[in-house]
């Protein structure tokens, strides 16, 4: 056929004038979404910071003890000193201090206990979700029964019989959230199982891992990374809830849960012991909701065309 | 109609079986319940005393079947601190964290549900953004310590509000509050993100184009479809108020479940540890088959089985 | 023949994240009382979104119906369709205009009975209360064809077939006798066999009732048994309006004699390939300064790259935008 497709006299007369105005629109309309992606990385990115730098930021050792300075209030309160900005505990320990090591505890919780239970439940739940049938059937019995639980029932109830340890905290949250992932990563398995693309490359002769890495892994990622970070804010809250009972680290341990406990018990007298942990925590967990929320606009792939 | 709810009773009577086996095997995690359950100061012989008594030394079948079988029958052994039977115990606390979570419950919906919809029907809006903030607030603040926060601010130093107890008529408020937060949050959004779903449908936009009324589509229409998930999730934010009691109650000091179950944790008193745990799960299992009731009575799909 | 519905120069655009969706660009058409006018296109030629615009069915952001006109000559008198307040519009849909969509099963709310959903349209627009609306309810089932409507009146649309769906949705359009009904490719979605028993379904209808029809759809073989006359869109334009006859027959936009030449034909003699029409659809994001069809078009010549091709009028009721003279096989004189 005679192909007058794109004329090359047509180019200039395609006015695709965007004004400045068009573009602007435009990118408001990203920035809108993105805002509070942007301020929830910038929270949690404090919380890391606070992590990983913490030797360099605090003056005290958060084990220091000293009886004399005990319960001494926040820095811009009366009687309070530079020396100590947000106040000391029961024990003379620096609170700033604590804090920021806290983060520590927190993060290493959040971050490891997600890996464990992402590994875990990944796994179980692609060759449930792949294999199918009866294999299926009996791998998701326990899954769907952890997950039908109150959960935190179980966790105290294990937490008091293995005791105060950081390992005992990270394996039992990671064990505990592996049936999570392993649910999402079944349920997106089966349904992209039963895609037609995947059936043509089954027929067209591709063997399995091949069908695992270039169909179902790409699909896998974006849910599963929302999920992560929703239960890395989770686990800080549930290490916290832990350790207000008693049942997290052990005591002396600079935890946001710890200090929680200690705190409640001055609660009255000396409220500020346990205020601040929990700005701590707030901070933390806002940070990475407002991440995952942003993450699951941005990967929706319903909404992906409009992504250029 | 019946076969599906046949089958879903079977389910949470396997479920129950599982929740008995996870109960006994915990105790035994660390190999020796003996020991486990023993004060630190207590001379083996003590020890293997306690052992006979409790029956630890008969094979773990035997044990489990024996467990079991009790546990049927409400027989969860003695609590080990108060030497009475544990089950009655935790019956008699029922009714104050019932009390709680129900208040909390109603609370979340009352205050979750409209925000969303309103945020829902009018999306980007004022109205919108303050309720996804509400809903972010609640989920991202611990609500113990919230609840701390609270009882200094409104308890102590306002004295509006009794600082702990259920000894007056106001003693609920600030717990069930407190309590409500995250499934509040939950509820906001997800009230909303179903209108929006629901929205979009086709089926509402025939509504529209048949001309109806907003308030029928808005009713008959779009509501009547976004119940039930909200539904479903309101029951399963139930039981995670039954879980997250133990928190709340600490602080308010209210006498339910949750506080017997941190006075137990004190105590070592793992007898009463398991009952709780296990009698709370087949509360949980209960509410998740009334709440399938619910969803079959909504959905006629389900209701005529296919 | 009276016009019943006047449609001048409509635009709507979409303004999305991606940028401004052109996705109806001046289109006008008139429609005759009694008549069936078939709106024929492929996906994104904006044919549903002209009908949807004119009913303010559009999603307001990101739409929105810039500029044009849709007079509707009904009983009372004549109104604009575009100008009417959101009350005075919720009255004329379903009352004097009806809808029949795509898929019945995503059409009809899965938690109604079947004969509420019909039964609302007629205690909202004919006043009749719950008892008479379902005795016309169910002569209404009994028009479209369904078997034993007693029993079907209570029924869920999860419990009907796709065929008994679409009468109902078909049942529901005209129960309040509309002046116009728009049907949106009401037999896309069915089986051949159900395609038949749709149409023929709407044959008798027309006849009963005497409805003015727009049918929308993307297949030629529908609109032969049933259209009188033929609009065909491509790019958010029309590009041929004609009567059905005319257009099988003479068809003279290039746009046009494609689509016929990519249908087979049980009618002609010899056996012939089908021949498709290379290319793709024109991007809607871009505004266009000429002819859309002129990179797909076998005979485009320099005017075409130069200009937008008005809608002219070749002969009695054939009008088609085009520069090109297909009979003669040259450029047309201006």
């Amino acid at each position: 056929m005679e192909g007058n497709s794109m004329a090359a006299g047509a180019d200039n007369l395609l006015d695709v004038k965007q004004t400045f105005w068009d573009r602007l629109r435009y990118f408001s309309l990203f920035l809108k979404r993105d805002t509070s992606g942007i301020i929830g990385l910038t929270l949690f990115g404090i919380v890391v910071f606070a992590a990983l730098f913490a030797p360099v930021i605090t003056q005290y050792d958060p084990l220091d003890q000293n009886l004399a300075d005990s319960k001494l209030p926040p820095s811009w309160t009366a009687g309070g000193t530079r020396d100590h900005p947000l106040g000391t505990d029961n024990l003379g320990r620096d609170l700033y201090s604590r804090i920021i090591y806290g983060a520590r505890v927190s993060l290493t919780v959040g971050f490891i206990g997600v890996i464990i239970a992402l590994s875990l439940g990944v796994l179980i739940g692609a060759f449930a979700g792949y294999i199918g049938g009866k294999f299926d059937a009996i791998i998701m019995a326990p899954i769907n029964l952890v997950l039908s639980l109150p959960y935190m029932l179980f966790v105290v109830f294990v937490a008091s019989v293995l005791g105060r340890s950081l390992f005992n905290v990270i394996m039992i949250f990671g064990i505990t959230n592996a049936p999570i992932f392993a649910r999402v990563t079944r349920g997106e398995v089966i349904r992209i199982r039963e895609t037609a693309y995947v059936e043509s490359a089954v027929c067209a002769g591709a063997r399995w891992w091949r069908i695992i890495f270039d169909h179902i892994l790409p699909n896998l990622i974006g849910p599963l990374i929302t999920l992560a970070t929703f239960e890395v804010s989770a686990m800080i809250f549930y290490e916290a809830g832990l350790g207000f009972i008693g049942l997290s680290v052990p005591p002396q341990v600079p935890s946001w849960g710890n200090m929680l406990a200690a705190g409640r018990l001055y609660l009255t007298s000396y409220p500020w012991i346990a205020t601040f942990p929990g700005v701590a925590i707030m901070f933390a967990s806002m940070g990475m909701n407002l991440v995952g929320d942003w993450l699951r606009d941005v990967l929706d792939p319903r909404l992906r065309r409009s992504r250029k | 109609m019946y076969r599906h709810f046949l089958t879903k009773f079977g389910q949470s009577l396997l479920l129950l079986f599982g929740v008995l086996m996870l109960a006994f095997f915990m105790l035994r995690l660390t190999g020796d319940p003996a020991t486990l359950m023993m004060s630190r100061e207590a001379t083996p012989e003590q020890v293997e005393a306690f052992r006979e008594a409790m029956g630890f030394n008969r094979p773990v079948i035997v044990q489990f079947l024996d467990f079991a079988s009790n546990a049927l029958t409400g027989d969860f052994g003695d609590s080990l601190h108060y030497r009475i039977p544990a089950l009655p115990l935790v019956l008699g606390r029922l009714p104050a964290t019932m009390q709680l979570a129900a208040t909390g419950l109603l609370l979340a919906v009352v205050l979750g549900i409209p925000f969303g919809l309103l945020a829902g029907f009018k999306p980007g809006s004022l109205l919108d953004s303050i309720g996804r903030f509400l809903a972010l607030m609640g989920q991202s603040i611990p609500n113990f310590w919230l609840g701390m926060i609270l009882i200094i601010v409104f308890a102590v130093r306002l004295g509006w509000f009794p600082t702990f107890g259920n000894n007056e008529y106001n003693s609920v408020a600030l717990p069930a509050f407190v309590i409500s937060l995250p499934a509040m949050g939950q509820m906001i959004r997800l009230t909303r993100s179903t209108v929006l779903e629901v929205r979009g449908e086709d089926f509402i936009r025939t509504a529209h184009s048949k001309g109806l009324l907003p308030s029928t589509i808005y009713i008959k229409h779009i509501l009547r479809n976004v119940a039930p998930p909200l539904i479903s999730v309101a029951a399963i934010q139930f039981g995670y108020m039954l879980g997250g009691s133990i928190y709340i109650e600490t602080i308010f000091a209210w006498p339910g479940i949750g506080q017997l179950l941190q006075q137990a944790l004190g105590w070592r008193d793992f007898p009463l540890v398991q009952t709780v745990t296990v009698f709370t799960s087949v509360v949980v299992l209960v509410l998740d088959l009334l709440t399938d009731f619910a969803y079959m009575m909504l959905d006629p799909r389900i209701r005529y089985g296919r | 023949m009276a016009t019943i519905l006047d449609v001048r120069n409509l635009t709507t655009k979409f303004y999305t994240l991606e940028g401004v969706v052109n996705a109806v660009n001046g289109v006008s058409f008139d429609l005759n009382k009694g008549e069936t006018l078939a709106i024929v296109g492929e996906s994104g030629s904006g044919k549903s979104v002209t009908m949807m615009s004119i009913l303010g069915l559009i999603p307001t952001p990101p739409g929105k119906v810039e500029q044009g006109e849709a007079i509707f000559h009904r009983a009372q008198g004549a109104c604009n369709l575009l100008e009417l307040s959101p009350k005075q519009m919720r009255d004329v849909r379903g009352g004097q205009i009806g809808f029949v969509f795509q898929d019945p099963i995503s059409t009809l709310n899965p938690v109604l009975t079947v004969g509420e959903q019909i039964s609302e349209s007629l205690t909202r627009h004919m006043g009749m209360t719950k008892f008479q609306a379902r005795e016309r309810a169910l002569e209404l089932l009994n028009d479209v064809g369904i078997p034993d409507p007693e029993l079907r009146y209570g029924c869920y649309p999860f419990q009907l077939s796709g065929g008994m769906r679409q009468r109902v949705v078909i049942a529901i359009a005209i129960a309040c006798d509309p002046q116009i009904i728009i049907a949106d490719e009401p037999t896309t979605a069915l089986d051949v066999t159900i395609q038949a028993q749709v149409i023929d379904l709407f044959k008798k209808l027309r006849e009963r009732l005497g409805v003015t029809i727009i049918w929308i759809t993307h297949d030629l073989g529908v609109v032969a048994g049933l259209a009188h006359r033929v609009l065909v869109m491509y790019g958010g334009r029309p590009v041929e309006i004609a009567q059905l006859y005319d257009l099988y027959e003479h068809p003279s936009h290039p746009y046009t004699v494609g689509l016929l030449g990519a249908l087979p034909r049980l009618d002609k003699r010899e056996a012939r390939r089908l021949v498709s029409i290379e290319g793709t659809p024109p991007d809607l994001l871009v505004p266009l300064k000429h002819c859309p069809f002129a990179w797909r078009c076998k005979y485009a010549f320099p005017r075409c790259w130069q200009a937008i091709p008005p809608l002219i009028t070749i002969e009695a009721l054939h009008q088609i935008a085009c520069f090109y003279d297909l009979e003669k096989g040259a450029p047309r004189d201006e």
